[in-house]
Formats: structure tokens, C-alpha cells, sequence
């Protein structure tokens, strides 16, 4: 396994409320999982993946929580062009008002 | 972080929301049932020109207001003779973080550093997390955002994940959890270990924020055309939007402005489910916020809302999620605007008002917000089917929420759904009543049951009777 430096901004990962011991008020679906909890900052010491670590986040705080990403990558993104819209699109300019003749 | 059980720390709630406001709610209680609501609206303690200054301050505010002149033109195109309003659109997506939400974050930010706090948190998934922590990092405050983000998958909602990143890009710490209302456990247990100012939504000065947003719509409709707006048309959630506009409108006179509210209907899908939150292609905005809040607004983090929509509504309608992303195409297509789906919310329904509305009158559509990835219809859309949602094109009326998205096949198709007002406000009497846990109440709380929800008095006592309730003095 590879090691994370000490000072890489890395992702952490802790259950906060077991299955089962959820909010009173939660469907059975949400009862069933654990409540967890992610939060990004900079690794405290080296360590390596799946270690227990400190981070310190960017409101100064230090964290505690099992390290599960180093350098964590924004993944959201544009999507596909979705056929149905990209269609819809095509049909309102075609519609445009100012359109020339 | 120390995390101490739920009900250790619920038990300390009204202390720790007490401390990190510096606001004592308990003087504005006048009895189990009523409160004064005017004495919490003034207890932020600015006139509407020193929150004008305060924004001002920090870039936000004085956005510009455009008149859609293509999609008015296709209205018409729709509309019955001598029908198709103006529609007017309030940039909002120019103010610094994207959204109207800045017009909030800058009083509430404002009111942090104002008493001596060195830093805020909120809690919240939405474009207020970004707001706060651009407005922190102007004054030089630390923030923390916490947001409900994954399934226990771990799979994020590309918009919650966007407005995360947004949050990290102006400095703050982002505590993301999964599907759940513990988060407000979570959230009390940040503001206690850090002391920092509770920047909720829902104070009376986040309120007083969006004043100025509904004022300038008032003044610059009546500067350029002459008249106050005859509609403006608002994206309904927690019922902030709602009640500060009209508020501001109402300052500056525009007292016969109607005030439309709009969510998009999600009717069927349970906000805690964990099955269910990443069925939802509208992250806010939406019926899962709108009705419940409108009913029972003291269910937030401050011991009473300022957003009190059904003071305030004239009209509540819904529109389906395919209607906005076709809202969304049509702003871009027709005026070369692209923008986020918030705004676009409250667009579906102007389009249809406006047919309906005669030509000389102006419908104003009050917010727009930045777009981006994850906070876009294709991203949505492709989530969607990957999380087994139906795309297709179709009669929007077909839709159902978490299960098929449909896109109108034509522009005359989008419509909007009336919600019974009068329903909501016997929800709302029902529930403030169980709340209180009364069994008698005097002419005054009567009055009061009629200012929350301007309902007409039989319909109050005609609620009252129904649950047995003595009314006395």
C-alpha cells in the first residue's frame, strides 16, 4: 500500500450513528444504514490508506477518521447529452422568435 | 469532534442555538401558541437602506433585471388574443456566489463578525453554503458547511457535490454526511465544540437579506415600465424566498404585486429516505420542502423560522421536473442565458402565468443562479437513469417523481398544478396547535392563527372545533 505523506489534502470517513440506532423518525431503509460522515483536509502524519488519522480541515479544526482517499478528485461533471433534451433544445431554436426567414 | 448521543445534545439544544446567535428567542413567546412576529423581524435591527449598505459592502445586490423578450414572444404565440404578460427575469446568478443566497449570507455574516464570532457554520446542501463561505472569506471569518450529500452508497447528488466543491473553493470545511435529519445533531455539536455563529437560513437578519432582492424588483419594474409588477414568481422551499420578497415588495408599496410561489412537485419520495434521495433530480426548490415548511416552519435551527410563507403567499403552484429542464433549454435557447435550476423553477411557471396573464401586465421571475457541473439538467438527467429513472418525452402530466422524468414535446404543453392554499393553512393551524399542546386559546391567539396563515376566521374556528379546542375571552 502506498504511503500519504504528511501536509496532502486527503478525504477521512467515520460513522457517526450505527444501523439501528438512527433517529427515531428515519424510514426502515435509513434505519438500516449507518450515519457517515466524510470531510476533506490535510493529512496530520504519514500514513496509509484505511489508516485511523487526523487531518486538520480548512476551518482549523483536527479531525479524526479512517484516511480513504488521498488528493480526492471532484468527479461531478457536464453528464451525457441526454437525446430527449438535446432534441428539445433543437426544437425551441428552431421556434425562436427572431429567427430569419 | 467529540460526538455525544443525540438525545444528550438535543437536550442542550435551545442553550447552544442561544449562545451562537447572541438572539433570546424566549422574549418573543407570548404564550405556548403566539409569538410577535414584527418584535423578531425588527430584533436584526436594520432599516432596509442599512441592509442595502451592508450588502452593498460586500458586492452583493443590484442585480440586473432583464426582460425576456423571446420567451415572452413564444407566450404569445400560445396565448389567447390580448394574453401573454412581459416576463421580466432578476439576475441573480450576478451576485457574488452565484445566487440570491448571498443577499442572505451577507447579513448573517454581517451579524458573526458585528458580535465578536470568529467563525460560522450552516447547515445546508444548497447554494447558502456557498453564500456563507464567500461571505466568510471576505470578512476573513472561518466556516464550516454541514450538508447532506450521499446514500449509503456513497453516492453524491452531482448538485450537493458542486456546491460542496464551491463551498472548499472559498475556504470553508465541508462536513458531508449521508441521508438523514441527524444532521442537525451533528450541526449543534460543531457549533458547540467551536462556539462560531449559527449562519442559519432562517434568522430574522438572513430574512431581512432577501428584502432588498423583492425592493428592487418594485423599484426597477416601476422605474422602467411605470408600474409595479403584477406578478412575481417565486421558487418555494423553505418559504425564506418567499417571505423576504414579498416583504420587500410590500415596503416599497407594491402591496398588489401577487406573490406566486413554485416548487417542483416530488410529491411520493420521503426526504430521510436513503433509497430515495438519489431518485430526486431537484436538490431544493421542491415539494419535500415546500409543504412541510409552509405548515410547520419552527422545524428548523433556530427555535422560530422568520420564513413564514403563508403569510405571504398569494398562489402556490407546482411544476414537474421535466417542465424546468425544458425551462432551462428554453432560457437558453431564446435569450442566451444559461442558468441553474432554482430560478428555472419559478420560469416554468412564468411562461405559463404569462399566457394567462393579459399583455400589458409583467410577470417577474425573481431569481436566477449560476450553473455548473453537477448543477446542470444533463448531469441530472444522466444521474437519473443511472440511478433507474425514466427519461422520455412526453406530456409533462405524465411524470412521476423518482420514477419517470418526462420532457414536454412541445411548448404549449407546460402547465402548472394549483395547491389549495386553504388546505395548507388548516395544516398549518393543526399543527401549531398540537404543538402548543393547548386546549384553550383567547381572541388573541385567533388573531394570531389569522396572521400566520391569513386564513379567514371560520376557517381557523372550523379547524379549532375539529380538534376540540375552546376558544375563550
Amino acid at each position: 500500500m502506498s504511503k500519504v505523506a504528511a501536509g496532502t489534502w486527503v478525504q477521512i470517513h467515520r460513522v457517526i450513528l450505527e444501523a439501528g440506532k438512527r433517529a427515531p423518525q428515519v424510514p426502515p431503509e435509513t434505519q438500516a444504514v449507518p450515519l457517515e460522515m466524510r470531510v476533506r483536509g490535510t493529512l496530520a502524519r504519514d500514513a496509509v490508506l484505511g489508516d485511523e488519522v487526523e487531518i486538520l480541515t480548512a476551518a482549523g479544526r483536527t479531525l479524526r477518521g479512517k484516511l480513504i482517499d488521498a488528493v480526492p478528485r471532484y468527479a461531478h461533471d457536464y453528464g451525457m447529452p441526454v437525446a430527449e433534451l438535446v432534441q428539445a433544445g433543437l426544437d425551441l431554436a428552431r421556434r425562436h422568435p427572431r429567427k430569419p426567414e | 469532534m467529540k460526538i455525544a448521543s443525540t438525545a444528550e445534545v438535543m437536550s442542550r439544544r435551545d442553550q447552544i442555538i442561544r449562545q451562537a446567535l447572541g438572539l433570546d428567542y424566549r422574549k418573543f413567546a407570548r404564550g405556548p401558541l403566539r409569538f410577535d412576529y414584527e418584535a423578531l423581524m425588527q430584533s436584526a435591527g436594520h432599516t432596509l437602506d442599512e441592509v442595502r449598505r451592508i450588502q452593498a459592502d460586500s458586492g452583493v445586490g443590484r442585480t440586473p433585471l432583464l426582460e425576456l423578450r423571446n420567451v415572452t414572444a413564444l407566450a404569445r404565440e400560445l396565448a389567447p388574443a390580448g394574453k401573454g404578460a412581459r416576463i421580466l427575469l432578476k439576475d441573480e446568478a450576478a451576485n457574488p456566489s452565484g445566487s440570491f443566497k448571498a443577499r442572505r449570507a451577507a447579513l448573517a455574516v454581517h451579524d458573526a463578525a458585528a458580535h465578536g464570532y470568529r467563525g460560522v457554520v450552516a447547515a445546508t446542501s444548497g447554494n447558502y453554503g456557498a453564500a456563507v463561505a464567500s461571505q466568510a472569506a471576505m470578512r476573513g471569518l472561518r466556516c464550516i458547511v454541514v450538508q447532506e450529500a450521499f446514500d449509503s452508497r456513497g453516492l453524491g447528488q452531482p448538485e450537493i457535490l458542486e456546491k460542496g466543491r464551491a463551498c472548499e473553493a472559498y475556504g470553508a470545511e465541508v462536513v458531508q454526511l449521508t441521508v438523514g435529519p441527524e444532521l442537525f445533531h451533528v450541526f449543534l455539536t460543531v457549533l458547540e465544540e467551536t462556539g462560531f455563529y449559527n449562519a442559519s437560513l432562517y434568522t430574522p437578519h438572513a430574512v431581512a437579506g432577501i428584502e432588498t432582492l423583492g425592493a428592487e424588483v418594485a423599484e426597477e419594474v416601476r422605474a422602467r415600465f411605470g408600474r409595479h409588477p403584477d406578478a412575481c414568481v417565486i421558487t418555494h422551499a423553505g418559504g425564506g424566498n418567499v417571505t423576504g420578497t414579498a416583504r420587500g415588495l410590500q415596503k416599497l408599496g407594491a402591496a398588489r404585486t401577487e406573490i406566486v410561489g413554485v416548487s417542483v412537485d416530488l410529491s411520493g419520495l420521503h426526504m430521510a429516505s436513503d433509497r430515495d434521495f438519489n431518485r430526486k433530480s431537484f436538490t431544493t426548490g421542491h415539494s419535500g420542502f415546500g409543504i412541510p415548511f409552509a405548515t410547520q416552519p419552527d422545524r428548523v435551527d433556530v427555535p422560530i423560522s422568520a420564513a413564514r410563507s403563508l403569510r405571504y403567499l398569494d398562489r402556490l403552484v407546482h411544476v414537474t421536473q421535466g417542465e424546468v429542464f425544458y425551462a432551462t433549454e428554453m432560457l437558453a435557447k431564446l435569450e442566451g442565458l444559461e442558468r441553474g435550476p432554482a430560478g428555472n423553477t419559478s420560469l416554468a411557471a412564468a411562461f405559463v402565468l404569462a399566457q394567462r396573464t393579459d399583455c400589458d401586465q409583467f410577470v417577474v421571475v425573481q431569481e436566477t443562479e449560476y450553473t455548473g457541473a453537477g448543477k446542470h439538467p444533463l448531469a441530472q438527467l444522466t444521474f437519473a437513469r443511472q440511478n433507474g429513472v425514466e427519461v422520455r418525452r412526453g406530456d409533462p402530466r405524465s411524470n412521476v417523481p423518482g420514477k419517470a422524468i418526462v420532457i414536454p414535446e412541445h411548448p404549449g404543453q407546460l402547465t402548472f398544478t394549483e395547491v389549495a392554499l386553504k388546505e395548507l393553512r388548516a395544516s398549518y393551524v393543526r399543527n401549531a396547535v398540537r404543538a402548543a399542546g393547548v386546549k384553550i386559546i383567547d381572541h388573541e391567539d385567533l388573531a394570531f392563527l389569522m396572521q400566520e396563515t391569513r386564513a379567514a376566521e371560520s376557517l381557523v374556528r372550523g379547524v379549532l372545533a375539529e380538534l376540540e379546542v375552546l376558544l375563550v375571552g
